[in-house]
């Protein structure tokens, strides 16, 4: 059952298929480095450069990477894969092959667990599940610069030869909104796992979605694949556009192509992409420089194995790290909190971290400091399109704020002013700036009763109002009261009090 | 130092009177080998005497982290012992290997040196390698494959020969591999292409690659039935001379060339030829002894006891220098003379 908005009478089927480059100090068959944004052609071996004479050495920690991604992925982990060559020209691909896993890769048949959070108030948490068909190690290709005005291509190697791993997840989504929430999770488990920092912005994490449309209960229909979503931003809307862009074809009588396509963001829509016609035959060998990769568990690890040499699967799954599923819940159960907000929690780069470290140096209630970090905190940087890490309020101030009302020692209201002032970053600190705008709440309990007592006396028709059972009566006197007190009265406080001397 | 992929330093050695040995798949590194079939070639060793060609072994022999194809045992260099006593040797004949193309001379030679282990108490016996008449075309395929995949790096893009067309990178990749390599290489890449498409993939390249077990397999069965060596021609005759050569194409020479020395490529078994005499033209003739896998010290040893039995006319350079310059002086193409 999908939540997507399609249509009626048609269904969209989305695969996936998305590389990850892995975070390893070398690459994956050669000891060059791996860098981002370094000086072109810099960070390039001969085996890179495809000199003839230099031979492939697996990368280990490559290896442990894919282990750990295919655990965390619910996969089997095959103890023996094999390495292949998949032939094409291209000028960013030096040796005219790419090295990857076509035959037997290294974990199959996994699952990814994703969730929405629908409803109303966006409250229902929805799991859905795409299934992993296989993750595959294979190379990351050179990039190539085209410059029109020159009619010249220019080629950087650095990236030839990075490690990727090749996520592939069946046709199980059925939209954009699900496709790039799967692809979220994913590139939140990549990042608790550390096998890949996966930011899209960097080239780290790349997506092609295949894409086809039918009539439910029919046959599925040709899929298009489109190419190279590298942006967290368009790929739902790609997408999506592409789904109608096949609906509005067929009701138009016309065929899908089974071609591949790209997104032009600008124009927003997708288009074929003119150097990909025709099938490409690629001519797939076994890469005879490779021996089949070999891993073990406790029970089939050879006795006085060099711990160098050989990889455990199963020390491997007791070292994991915590995926965020299992962070998400504990937030829950500790915190009280709302499903939702451990989502969002997540999904904001940093701000986990954030609300941690003021959860560390304050008292207030979890509760009130998941409010300020989602509502308040969020809500600010949103407007100014500002990353967590480029906050101007830092987690001890939001701390020493949240300290400062739980003391009762300023309002909400009162709050909700210094977190203002505190954005405006002018080097204060709360209690600074409390002072400074005299926003102390009174603390004399007796000084605030007099003013009440007077506020009544000076206004006896609202007073009348009251007694009369006028429910909003009471909240002008509670306004007068506050006036009265420059606002630096607690309004519970103060209607507490009235409300006493009403009674008596 | 040579490559040897199908025979390529064995089929020269026996041509020239030198030692040519192939040593086992795995045991020395290929790393800095321009490669040709990544899963057939080796380094080859090319000396005067057998002695030599293990000295060198010794040097270049063990694992090479570089190499994952190497094995992972280290290796000492080793001397070669004299062996005096080969009664309890056993060599095979492979019965498949008398062909009719094979040169009278080559085959009377091939018969002498096996009567000559007999006559000294060694176990002579004919064997059978079954599979031996579709070794050449299944390493033609395999060979073919793995070249047209090799080969795909030459684009005149970052190193090498680079045309002058700027059209478009295709364009540009056509022209260059188009003048950059000769018709022969073209033949090999475009078969093996042919070879590695989806549609014949199956058909021809696995298809081989099941034949090639099938062919180490017979290899195995041999040495496992009680066989020490065995005793093969290196090629078909002596040298050809070029205009007798370039009668035939490329093809049909690599296939007769080839014919006797690539099962040991295919199977990754050490094999080394040894010049045992001159034919009637004066032009060396060598025999090929093929070994268990990494029996590679083994296989020198018989070699060596071999070479000592036949004492080789080898040349000797001195004389060969004093010979080249009577020659120019009296303008006659010669075969050299020599000294016993």
């Amino acid at each position: 059952m999908t939540h997507c908005l399609i249509e009626h009478e048609w269904a969209a089927v989305v695969g996936l298929e998305i590389h990850a480059q892995i975070s390893s100090k070398s690459k994956l068959f050669s000891g060059s480095q791996v860098h981002f944004a370094a000086p072109p052609n810099s960070l390039v071996s001969f085996f890179d450069a495809s000199l003839p004479g230099t031979l492939p050495v697996l990368n280990r920690r490559c290896v442990e990477a894919a282990v750990m991604t295919g655990l965390a992925l619910n996969c089997r982990i095959n103890k023996k894969s094999l390495f292949d060559r998949k032939h094409y020209f291209y000028a960013d691909l030096p040796a005219g092959y790419q090295i990857t896993q076509q035959r037997l890769p290294i974990a199959v048949n996994g699952s990814l667990v994703y969730s929405f959070c629908a409803g109303k108030n966006r409250s229902q948490v929805i799991n859905k599940t795409a299934r992993v068909k296989q993750i595959q190690l294979e190379q990351d290709s050179g990039k190539s610069l085209h410059d029109d005005l020159r009619s010249q291509t220019l080629i950087d190697l650095n990236r030839a030869g990075v490690g990727l791993l090749e996520v592939v997840l069946e046709p199980d989504m059925s939209c954009g909104e699900e496709a790039a929430t799967a692809v979220r999770e994913l590139q939140l488990i990549l990042q608790a796992l550390g096998t890949s920092q996966a930011n899209m912005a960097e080239g780290q994490l790349r997506v092609d979605a295949n894409i086809s449309v039918h009539h439910p209960g029919e046959p599925l229909g040709v899929r298009t694949e489109v190419k190279n979503l590298n942006s967290a931003r368009f790929l739902a809307k790609a997408i999506d556009y592409e789904i109608q862009r096949q609906i509005n074809e067929l009701e138009n009588g016309g065929e899908i192509l089974n071609e591949t396509r790209s997104f032009d963001s600008k124009l927003g829509c997708t288009i074929p992409m003119r150097d990909k016609e025709g099938k490409q035959d690629y001519r797939f060998m076994p890469e005879p420089n490779l021996p089949p990769l070999l891993l073990y568990d406790t029970e089939s690890l050879p006795a006085g194995a060099d711990p160098q040499q050989v990889i455990d699967i199963d020390r491997i799954r007791e070292q994991l790290p915590e995926l965020p599923s299992v962070t998400r819940e504990k937030l829950v159960q500790q915190y009280g909190m709302l499903p939702e907000h451990s989502f969002t929690l997540l999904n904001e780069v940093g701000l986990l971290e954030f609300f941690q470290n003021v959860m560390k140096e304050t008292r207030a209630e979890p509760k009130k400091v998941t409010s300020w970090v989602l509502n308040t905190l969020l809500g600010f940087l949103k407007q100014q399109n500002l990353a967590v890490s480029e906050s101007p309020v830092t987690p001890s101030a939001l701390a020493e704020l949240l300290n400062l009302l739980d003391r009762k020692a300023i309002s909400s209201s009162a709050a909700k002013q210094v977190f203002e002032e505190l954005w405006r970053n002018e080097g204060k600190t709360p209690a600074q700036i409390v002072s400074e705008k005299k926003l102390e709440l009174m603390q004399d309990q007796e000084a605030l009763e007099q003013l009440c007592h007077a506020v009544m006396e000076g206004h006896p028709q609202v007073v009348m109002d009251v007694k009369k059972g006028n429910p909003r009566a009471i909240n002008k006197l509670i306004g007068l009261v506050r006036k009265a007190t420059l606002s630096r009265a607690d309004p519970t406080v103060i209607k507490e009090i009235l409300e006493k001397k009403l009674a008596s | 130092l040579g490559s040897d992929t199908g025979g390529s330093t064995r089929n020269p050695a026996a041509h020239c009177g030198l030692v040519g040995l192939k040593p086992s798949y795995g045991l020395v590194s290929r790393h800095g080998l321009i490669p040709l079939v990544n899963s057939m070639d080796v380094p080859g060793i090319l000396t005067r005497c057998v002695d030599d060609a293990a000295i060198v072994l010794g040097v270049l022999a063990g694992h090479d982290p570089k190499d994952s194809t190497t094995i992972q045992d280290p290796v000492k260099p080793f001397v070669l012992p004299s062996l005096t006593d080969v009664s309890k040797l056993c060599i095979g004949i492979p019965k498949e290997y008398l062909t009719p193309e094979l040169s009278s001379e080559v085959r009377s030679l091939w018969s002498k040196a096996a009567n000559l282990f007999e006559s000294e108490g060694a176990k002579v016996i004919e064997v059978s390698l079954p599979h031996t008449s579709y070794s050449i075309v299944c390493y033609h395929v395999l060979c073919t494959s793995e070249v047209a995949s090799n080969m795909a790096r030459f684009d005149g893009l970052e190193y090498g020969h680079r045309c002058d067309i700027d059209v478009s990178t295709e364009a540009m990749y056509a022209a260059t591999r188009r003048e950059g390599f000769n018709d022969v290489v073209r033949g090999r890449i475009l078969s093996g292409n042919f070879f590695l498409l989806k549609e014949n993939y199956e058909n021809y390249f696995v298809k081989a690659q099941k034949v090639r077990r099938l062919i180490a397999n017979d290899f195995v069965t041999v040495f496992n039935s009680g066989v020490d060596v065995l005793l093969t021609p290196t090629t078909l005759s002596e040298a050809v001379p070029y205009t007798e050569f370039i009668k035939e194409d490329n093809r049909t020479r690599s296939a007769q060339d080839d014919i006797f020395t690539q099962a040991a490529n295919m199977a990754g078994l050490p094999a080394v030829s040894v010049p045992m005499a001159l034919s009637n033209q004066g032009l060396p003739i060598g025999l090929q002894f093929i070994g268990r896998a990494f029996c590679d010290q083994e296989l020198l040893t018989i070699a060596k006891w071999f070479e000592k039995q036949v004492q080789f006319p080898v040349i000797q350079l001195q004389e060969l220098m004093d010979d080249c310059s009577s020659v120019f002086e009296n303008e006659k193409l010669a075969s050299v003379s020599l000294k016993q």
